[in-house]
């Protein structure tokens, strides 16, 4: 005991001498990381390429989860330029100065596009929708859609899932952390727990196995997935009050956001992205409202 | 007759042991503090703390993911009360059925050992979804369609080969002059196993056994996949949603709760096991 | 009287062990023993002459690989007799880890009685307390076997074979393992079945006992009987030489 005890102390002062420095040196990681690439983000007025705050110099770094959905995506390959999301990055691209070629992706887990800490784009693109809460943690960009909830059935189901009553009584799914699920929640209120599942394709699987009778998910979506399915049919779309839109997934205080929005706002007001909606996520026209 | 007193000698050792032992408790006390303290406080000064506050451990997300998260807990323990003892009749069978020498049961000695091999050697999780989504897929008549069936009896499928693996090893324990003893006096094969050595193999291998317990209990989640609402699903249904975190802390605090007593009573009752072997 | 066990010509042997050895160990050799009802057969001899193994042989728990062993007139050797009718009739002690750890004494011994002899289980129980009471162990009755000593476990061990009012009781080298102070006790037992007329066969290292209670001694050499005879003749005026050098040692 008497021999040990400076044996003991110098080794309590070693653990904290080395946990102290351990925190100095994540200070000193902070710092170096605090300023990226291309700087001159403070002048906010300037939109050209060679100024832009960008994750990669000279290139856009944009993220989507894999696999990536039609008719968002084509083919599961977004640098494409096809569906609707891939056709407006490239779209916004373009009208910020970069070539097609100049785009990279990025495959991000929609699970890691919003947790803490930095990211490794510049926007994430993934039919993410806004909600006040969700800004707070991250930044959006302005809506690029109007998203509308809707529901498909296999044919045999069509008459119950016409109205909102009939849903009530019918097993329910959508895909995990989607305003689909609020949808179900609160405008059906149905009698079993709706089942929620972590991607599309879960989902679809578990339609065409009877697992649940209808599948609650946004317009366009539900209208590719009825295509896939035979016997399958949308059977009606929510009547939105607070109709939500999807934003491009920025980190949290990029200034980036800000030439990015001037760009959507461009393209709107040019009917481009009108032009675009028509031609990808056209053919839903007649869904009935669900009542 | 005399009555023993100390003498002064150890008198005056006992004091010096008592202050020694003083000295080393207060030692450990300062150690403790000192590291445990220093640890806090590197995480508390890390340039990261504010935001990892508001990411896990946000109070009103926490209230808010409560009520679901209890809810999806629920099912958890719903499917663990049903699954374990599933997982000790099942692996039960395959460790006596292994030993057996019976021709009657050569097919099924095989299956015992395709079924141990397999259903170690697949992740519990791959399992899951392949019964889970596979079942419905054949659309078979007779095949349980209730989620609740297809995620537990995966995971009993998987338990069980473990567990019996461990029964299996308790009744190898065992020691041979037992048979012997029991066939001695006349008692069949499979008398003698049941009445018997089983018992005791048992006995010997309760606290492996409680370790799979435990796990079983936590891997009550990997049942998620299937879309059913248990504590993990609404956990990250809830971050998905709002962003933020906290609920995964909520689910998280749900499954130590179970655990941590389950972990003291296993480590009570094996501590318990080796003094009776030691002592005996 | 005709014999009640009738070994002829017993060979025992076990396959070959590692890679090294070409043959297999042959632990008996041409064993030929007799024994009438009330006899009392002690065998003597070093570790490793095949007392135990013999022992094993006749109660079946080993095959044998040539020779006869005949029980009551029925030839018990015969691969298509079911052994557990012979071990109905037929007990046997071992030297340790006799007892269930899990059963209490009582249940011990009426495990077999009510699962073997079909014994209504007030009855079996009845009949063990009797005899727990007889040798002095009625006070352990509810107790667990990790509770007793050395030498109560193998007394409770010797009882629970007798609960199943065996023909032939087969003990193999009991006091072997006991502290010195244990055997007295265990013997006890023994030496009264013996004067009751139980029909026994034992292994056994204690010389001043084998000489005390038997009617035959066989002593074993390297898996063949060397010698057997009346106690008297074995311990007195032993014929063969390696006989008189065993006794030298142990006595």
């Amino acid at each position: 005991m008497r021999m040990r005890t400076p044996a003991v102390v110098a080794a309590v002062v070693l653990t904290a001498a080395s946990l102290a420095a351990c925190s100095a040196k994540n200070d000193a990681a902070d710092d170096a990381a605090a300023s990226p690439t291309a700087g001159g983000s403070a002048s906010a007025g300037s939109c050209a390429p060679a100024d832009l705050h960008l994750y990669s110099a000279g290139k856009l770094t944009v993220a989507t989860d894999s696999p990536a959905y039609a008719p968002w995506f084509k083919k599961g390959d977004p640098s494409n330029g096809q569906g609707y999301e891939s056709a407006v990055v490239y779209a916004v691209a373009k009208q910020l100065g970069f070539s097609a070629d100049q785009v990279t992706w990025v495959k991000e887990a929609f699970n890691n596009s919003y947790t803490p800490g930095d990211k490794k784009f510049d926007f994430d693109i993934n039919q993410i929708s806004i909600t006040p809460e969700r800004a707070r943690v991250v930044t959006f960009s302005d809506g690029y859609y109007t998203a509308n909830q809707a529901v498909i059935t296999l044919d045999a189901k069509k008459a119950e899932a016409s109205s909102l009553d009939g849903l009530k009584g019918l097993k329910l799914g959508a895909v995990t952390a989607s305003t689909s699920l609020s949808a179900i929640r609160d405008d059906v209120r149905p009698s079993a727990q709706p089942l929620v599942f972590d991607t599309d394709d879960q989902a679809k699987q578990a339609l065409l196995h009877h697992q649940i009778d209808g599948l609650v998910t946004d317009l366009p979506s539900a209208g590719y997935m009825s295509s896939e399915i035979a016997g399958s049919v949308v059977a009606g779309q929510f009547a939105n009050s607070a109709p939500e839109e999807f934003g491009l997934l920025f980190q949290q205080g990029n200034p980036l956001v800000e030439c990015v929005d001037q760009a959507l706002g461009a393209l709107k007001d040019a009917g481009t992205l009108d032009q675009l909606q028509q031609q990808w996520l056209s053919g839903m026209e007649n869904v009935p409202t669900l009542q | 007759m005399s009555v023993w007193a100390p003498s002064a000698r150890q008198i005056e050792r006992a004091r010096i042991t008592r202050q020694m032992r003083r000295r080393r408790a207060l030692l450990s006390a300062v150690v403790t503090v000192t590291v445990l303290g220093a640890v806090l406080a590197v995480f508390l000064t890390s340039p990261g703390w504010p935001a990892f506050r508001a990411y896990f451990l946000s109070w009103s997300d926490f209230k808010g993911a409560f009520p679901s998260v209890s809810q999806g807990f629920w099912l958890n323990l719903r499917v663990f009360l049903v699954a374990e003892p599933c997982v000790l009749v099942l692996a039960s069978l395959v460790a006596v059925c292994r030993q057996s020498r019976s021709p009657w049961l050569a097919p099924l000695r095989l299956l015992s050992v395709v079924y141990t091999d397999l259903f170690r050697g697949v992740p519990s999780i791959l399992v899951v979804v392949l019964v889970g989504v596979g079942t419905p897929a054949l659309q078979l008549n007779g095949l349980p369609t209730s989620l609740f069936w297809l995620g537990t009896i995966p995971l009993v499928l998987c338990y069980g080969a473990y567990v019996a693996e461990v029964l299996r090893a308790g009744i190898l324990a065992v020691h041979p002059t037992q048979w012997s003893s029991a066939e001695a006096l006349g008692l069949s094969r499979t008398q003698a196993m049941w009445r018997v050595i089983f018992p005791q193999a048992v006995r010997r291998v309760v606290p492996p056994l409680m370790n799979d317990l435990v796990s079983l209990q936590k891997d009550t989640a990997l049942i998620s996949v299937l879309g059913v609402w248990e504590a993990l699903r609404a956990a990250q249904d809830w971050q998905g949603y709002h962003f933020n975190g906290t609920a995964l802390f909520v689910a998280s605090m749900y499954f130590l709760v179970v655990a941590v007593p389950l972990t003291r009573l296993t480590d009570w009752l094996m501590l318990r096991q080796i003094r009776r072997e030691q002592g005996r | 009287m005709s014999a009640l066990l009738e070994i002829r010509g017993l060979r025992k042997t076990y396959p070959a062990a590692g890679s090294g050895q070409r043959a297999e160990r042959v632990v008996l050799h041409d064993i030929t023993l007799s024994v009438a009802p009330h006899d009392v057969i002690c065998l003597i001899g070093a570790s490793g002459s095949g007392k135990s193994t013999l022992l094993r042989c006749v109660n079946l728990l080993e095959e044998i690989q040539d020779g006869v062993i005949t029980f009551d007139g029925r030839e018990i050797s015969d691969p298509r007799i079911d052994p557990r009718a012979v071990r109905r009739d037929i007990g046997m002690v071992f030297q340790a880890y006799n007892l269930f750890p899990h059963l209490s004494v009582v249940d011990n011994c009426t495990l077999a009685p009510a699962l073997v002899h079909k014994v209504a289980k007030q009855e079996a129980r009845t009949r063990a307390l009797e005899l727990l009471e007889r040798f002095g162990l009625a006070d352990k009755a509810g107790a667990y076997p990790d509770a007793l000593s050395g030498g109560q476990q193998q007394r409770v061990a010797l009882v629970r074979a007798l609960c199943t009012r065996p023909r032939l009781l087969l003990l193999d080298e009991i006091t072997a393992a006991l502290d010195p102070e244990l055997v007295g006790e265990v013997l006890e037992i023994v030496r009264a079945e013996a004067a009751a007329g139980m029909t026994m066969i034992l292994a056994t290292h204690e010389m001043a006992f084998a000489r005390e209670i038997a009617t035959t001694v066989c002593f074993l050499d390297q898996g063949r009987i060397l010698e057997q005879g009346p106690p008297e003749q074995i311990f007195g005026s032993p014929r063969e030489e390696r006989t008189r050098e065993f006794l030298a040692r142990v006595l």
